[in-house]
């Protein structure tokens, strides 16, 4: 009796705790889209919790700005983004497989190689890294925010654990009877298999290209190459007096607003895709 | 042929302009200048790069330059008559940001492709000197563009133009605006406090330090600050040091005493309550709030471009609400000088730019009249202080110049090094902790020897007072 | 013979699938690495628009760093992980028991998951933007607890150091309690069901349950929960830096490593960049040993090891 009543109590608190939590979580937001909504007077004036008129103005007023290309941004941060999920996932997949698949020399050194490097930040060679993108010439351009994602360890890792669960060799033996030639059965019998851990890897990729802010802040220079976070980062330390804070909310909205879509949309996968990616059978 | 015409065009025209700049005292063109445009224009390139830290100059070349088309409606492109496009690269000043991405530019400008090499760049008084340097040379002298400082200039207050020249006294650079800074109140709240909101009774309130401390009291007595923030204080100290941050050929860093004294009252009218506690520092969104109707800030200590640029577009309330007179002490605040890059493709279009925009009286009296910008012409400036046509809605119809001119006429430009902009930001960053009792003094100074160390790496010492 | 040949052959695919992540890695990661570490011994960086150096000057980078704040970087680097790890780590692990516990019955788990997840995805610049604008002292949150009564002055959220490091550890709590607690679910679905129900039989407690059964099989998940989070907090640079545009205000108490790194960088001053990007190295490197032990190891939490020690203990008591 008494361990029933226990149970309702701390079911009540529970209750309770995630819902402040949740709160927690949206309420920001909730103050960012209201305040997009409205114009910087009534935004002098104070906070109110009802929403505005204003958004259509204020994106406007954001499309319109050329000192701050928050389009051109967006077109640059989907391009990078893109491209990175593209490539981290095709190439890790393809790593995964090569390791996974074939018996060679090396094996166990590359394999012991890319666990080993797994978390290592990429900030420790944030230097090198600048002065050689320099020397190929590539500074300044979207190239060295993308091509890098070639080699991602932690991505190879989710493939490679991926296909230890859902490719069986045999497969690939048989597949080689029908002479698909090699590049064809990772092509044409692997890649469909690893639909899913693509799918969420790419999401992933997307989503960290979309947010990283430290290299590129270092690599782009030209106003027409920026990616968003740049954007919103300059924004901080702007001086500029044409300035509506309206516009600053809208602008973290327009930032923020995409990813949170893909998000809602996908959310099934994702959440289920957090949970492969780090935890070990 | 036809280039031939077209320069012998441009060379009439420049000299008109002069002509028009000088009030009509000295001839228009050297046959030396005129030969230069004439290769220049030969060869113009298609786009005219301009970097800015904002939309200020665009504003005031659409408004005086005769050649300008039209402008897109995000203000990155300019189209000029002839087709040439004037792409505008804006970035922020705060920071250091802007320097660097000119730096950059600067330094790949031999690589760059015609239609990306930088053509004009502007540097404020703050940072003009690393830029003016003869050993850099990034910036074209005015005579080989084909203006003759001599003459061409010869209308403009002298500290501009020894501002906008390098170590041998050769001019590579030039100026619309001077920027002589007053004290800017509302009227309101003199009115309430010192019961009239008359300037001249205003200007005895605030005559020198000890009065405007008195006053201080007085304000604060009615729930008013003074002054918005320390910051706000800052350039009347700054401005009267009597050595350069770091004297040329050294690494050490000179902290004058005049920016001690300012740290001393600063703290001291800070803990009086004279200033907002919740304003730290300029050009922060609380900066801009206490420029609102809601605010309990008495005053601003700005130049013209302050009122018109900063003060005016955060005000929220009515019109002629806010006064200006003479500040506690004599100072200048910023100054955007024009330069053009070595490098260029485009000489003539930079030229005629500088000349239309610096050196055309009735041009740069056309930018007081309408955007209240003290500028560059000391025979315009005299003729504005009497004329009533340049008083100012946003002052109630007050002549600002009236004000204005005296203290320009008697500005001695503090000397300067190309270390300024960091040091006056970043020893204004690490004094804001004390201000605030976070930190005690000497705590304050090391921070402020670590961060101009991190941002000049070839700082060696600093020394203080 | 003919089948050795087959598999060579195969062998070389091996390679050739590998290539792209090995000569990207060796390209974009290795050479730099070692420039890095090159320059690290040099006096070399850039004064107005003039370059200086580079002039060999062995490890004097390394002793001015010491010298420097970088010690006092590297507590507020880890000030700011804890305050926001501890508290994610204890509501994640709530979290995860609760949701896992059949018998608790919580309604709408899908939804709480989601937004839960949801500020993992913002990107942190926008978030710290936004936090920046809300938490000014002229900004909604200070109006909204005007109005609502609950003070009367203004509050200067970012003016002392205790606040500034607490709305970054807010932030960074937010941003990764979800993500942590989703992966604790997992690791605790992950426990065998028998075990949990053998152990409701008998009579085991909440709180028994989980100190005694719950929390030494997800050891290893904790672990390594433990470990990625560090290696994050040694990154820590976006939020810090646009909260306090960079200037790890006040009195420098929020500069994390990430954003003196980024000072130098900025300055150009790439000796400097170097010497602190190796010395981060060495962290980060052993931070990836162990990382490394606990993914490889059959035995990450040791239990098997104390296993070996236990035996042992006998064998010498028996004999």
């Amino acid at each position: 009796m008494k361990s029933k009543k226990t149970k309702v109590v701390s079911s009540v608190i529970a209750h309770l705790v995630l819902i402040l939590l949740s709160f927690l979580c949206l309420f920001f937001f909730y103050i960012l889209i209201i305040n997009a909504t409205r114009s910087h007077a009534d935004l002098q004036k104070g906070f109110s919790f009802l929403p505005g008129k204003y958004l259509l103005t204020n994106l406007k007023n954001v499309a319109n700005d050329g000192t701050f290309p928050m389009v051109r941004g967006i077109f640059n941060s989907v391009i990078v983004s893109t491209c990175c999920a593209a490539l981290c996932t095709y190439f890790s997949s393809l790593t995964a497989y090569g390791l996974y698949v074939y018996d060679f020399k090396l094996k166990k050194v590359a394999f012991t190689f890319i666990m080993a490097i797994l978390v290592m930040p990429t900030q420790v060679t944030a230097m090198g890294f600048l002065r050689l993108i320099t020397n190929m010439g590539m500074y300044d351009s979207l190239l060295p925010l993308i091509i890098p994602s070639i080699a991602s360890p932690a991505v190879f890792y989710f493939m490679y654990s991926y296909l230890q669960s859902s490719l069986p060799i045999s497969l690939v033996e048989a597949a080689r009877i029908d002479s698909c030639g090699e590049f064809g059965i990772f092509n044409r019998i692997v890649l469909p298999i690893m639909k899913p851990a693509i799918a969420v890897q790419a999401i992933f990729t997307f989503v960290g290209s979309w947010n990283n802010y430290f290299v590129p802040a270092l690599v782009i220079q030209s106003k027409n190459k920026m990616t968003v976070p740049i954007l919103i980062a300059t924004l901080r330390g702007a001086d500029y007096m044409n300035f509506d804070s309206a516009k600053i909310y809208t602008m973290i909205m327009v930032a923020i607003v995409p990813i949170v879509l893909i998000y809602l949309l996908l959310s099934k996968y994702i959440i289920a895709g957090v949970t492969l990616g780090g935890v070990k059978e | 042929m036809k280039k031939r015409v077209i320069a012998a065009f441009l060379v009439a025209m420049m000299g008109m302009s002069t002509l028009a700049g000088c009030g009509g005292e000295k001839k228009a063109e050297t046959p030396a200048a005129g030969s230069s445009a004439d290769a220049a224009a030969a060869e113009e390139g298609k786009v005219i790069n301009i970097y800015s830290w904002n939309d200020e100059f665009r504003q005031r070349v659409e408004a005086v330059y005769s050649e300008v088309e039209k402008t897109s409606d995000d203000g990155t492109v300019t189209t000029l008559k002839d087709g040439t496009e004037i792409h505008w690269i804006v970035n922020p000043n705060q920071d250091g940001v802007y320097q660097q991405k000119l730096d950059e530019a600067l330094l790949n400008q031999a690589n760059a492709d015609a239609d990306s090499k930088v053509d004009l760049f502007l540097a404020e008084t703050d940072y003009v000197n690393k830029y003016t340097d003869a050993n850099a040379d990034v910036a074209i002298p005015l005579t080989e563009l084909g203006i003759d400082p001599e003459t061409d200039l010869a209308d403009q207050y002298s500290f501009t133009k020894t501002t906008a020249s390098d170590q041998n006294g050769v001019q590579r650079g030039s100026t619309w605006q001077c920027c002589p800074g007053l004290l800017v109140y509302r009227r309101d709240i003199a009115k309430d406090v010192f019961g009239t909101d008359d300037p001249a009774a205003v200007g005895e309130k605030v005559k020198d330090w000890d009065t405007m401390k008195a006053s201080a009291e007085e304000l604060k007595a009615k729930g008013y600050y003074a002054f918005a923030s320390y910051a706000d204080t800052f350039r009347l100290y700054g401005n009267s040091i009597a050595d350069s941050w770091v004297k040329p050929g050294e690494t050490v860093v000179n902290v004058d005493q005049k920016i001690m004294d300012w740290v001393t009252t600063s703290k001291e009218w800070l803990d009086a309550g004279y200033f907002d506690k919740t304003v730290k520092g300029q050009w922060n969104d609380d900066w801009n709030k206490s420029m609102g109707s809601k605010s309990k800030v008495f005053g601003f200590l700005l130049p013209a471009w302050g009122i018109d640029f900063v003060l005016a577009k955060n005000w929220d309330g009515d019109m002629g609400a806010w006064a200006v007179t003479n500040p506690p002490q004599e100072y200048n605040w910023g100054g955007s000088y024009v330069l053009g890059c070595q490098g260029t493709d485009n000489p003539a279009h930079v030229k005629d730019i500088i000349m239309a925009v610096t050196a055309t009286k009735d041009n740069l009296l056309k930018i007081s009249k309408d955007y209240s910008d003290f500028t560059n012409t000391t025979s315009g400036m005299k003729e504005a202080a009497t004329d009533d046509a340049f008083s100012s809605e946003f002052l109630g119809g007050q002549n600002p110049f009236e004000y204005f001119a005296p203290v320009a006429e008697n500005i001695k430009i503090a000397p300067l090094s190309a270390y300024d902009q960091g040091c006056v930001e970043l020893i204004q960053n690490a004094f804001s902790d004390y201000f605030q009792g976070l930190v005690d003094l000497e705590k304050a100074k090391t921070n402020f020897e670590t961060a101009i160390k991190e941002r000049y790496p070839d700082v060696t010492e600093i020394k203080w007072p | 013979m003919k089948k050795k040949k087959k598999s060579l052959n195969y062998a070389k695919w091996g390679y050739i699938f590998i290539l792209p992540f090995f000569a990207c890695y060796f390209i974009f990661s290795l050479i730099p690495l070692v420039d890095t570490i090159r320059y690290s011994f040099f006096e070399y960086y850039r004064s107005g628009i003039k370059e200086i150096g580079p002039n060999f000057i062995g490890m004097a980078n390394y002793v001015s760093l010491l010298e420097s704040d970088m010690v006092k970087y590297a507590g507020n680097t880890m000030i700011l992980w804890v305050i926001g790890f501890v508290p994610q780590i204890v509501i994640a692990l709530l979290l995860a028991v609760w949701f896992t516990d059949i018998r608790m019955k919580i309604h709408g788990k899908q939804f709480f998951k989601v937004v839960m997840y949801l500020p993992n995805l913002i990107m942190a610049s926008a978030f710290a933007m936004l936090f920046f604008t809300l938490f000014s002292s002229n900004g909604p949150i200070n109006s909204i607890l005007m109005s609502l009564g609950l003070i009367t002055e203004r509050i200067d959220f970012m003016g002392s150091a205790f606040g500034t490091r607490a709305l970054i550890g807010l932030m960074n709590f937010l941003m990764w309690f979800g993500n942590t607690a989703i992966m604790l679910m997992a690791a605790i679905m992950g426990v065998s069901v028998d075990v949990l129900e053998a152990s409701e039989i008998d009579g085991c407690g909440t709180v028994k349950r989980f100190f005694y059964i719950i929390l030494p099989l997800i050891r290893p998940i904790l672990a390594y929960t433990l470990i990625t989070s560090i290696i994050g907090g040694l990154q820590m640079f976006d939020v810090p830096q646009i909260l306090t545009n960079g200037q790890g205000t006040p009195d420098r108490t929020s500069t994390t490593l990430i954003m003196f790194l980024n000072n130098h960088l900025k300055s150009k001053n790439y000796g400097m960049a170097g010497a602190l990007s190796v010395y981060l190295f060495i962290v980060s490197a052993i931070l990836c040993f162990i990382v490394y032990r606990i993914t490889n190891d059959n035995d990450p939490d040791g239990s098997k090891a104390a296993a070996r020690r236990k035996k042992k203990e006998e064998r010498r008591r028996n004999r």
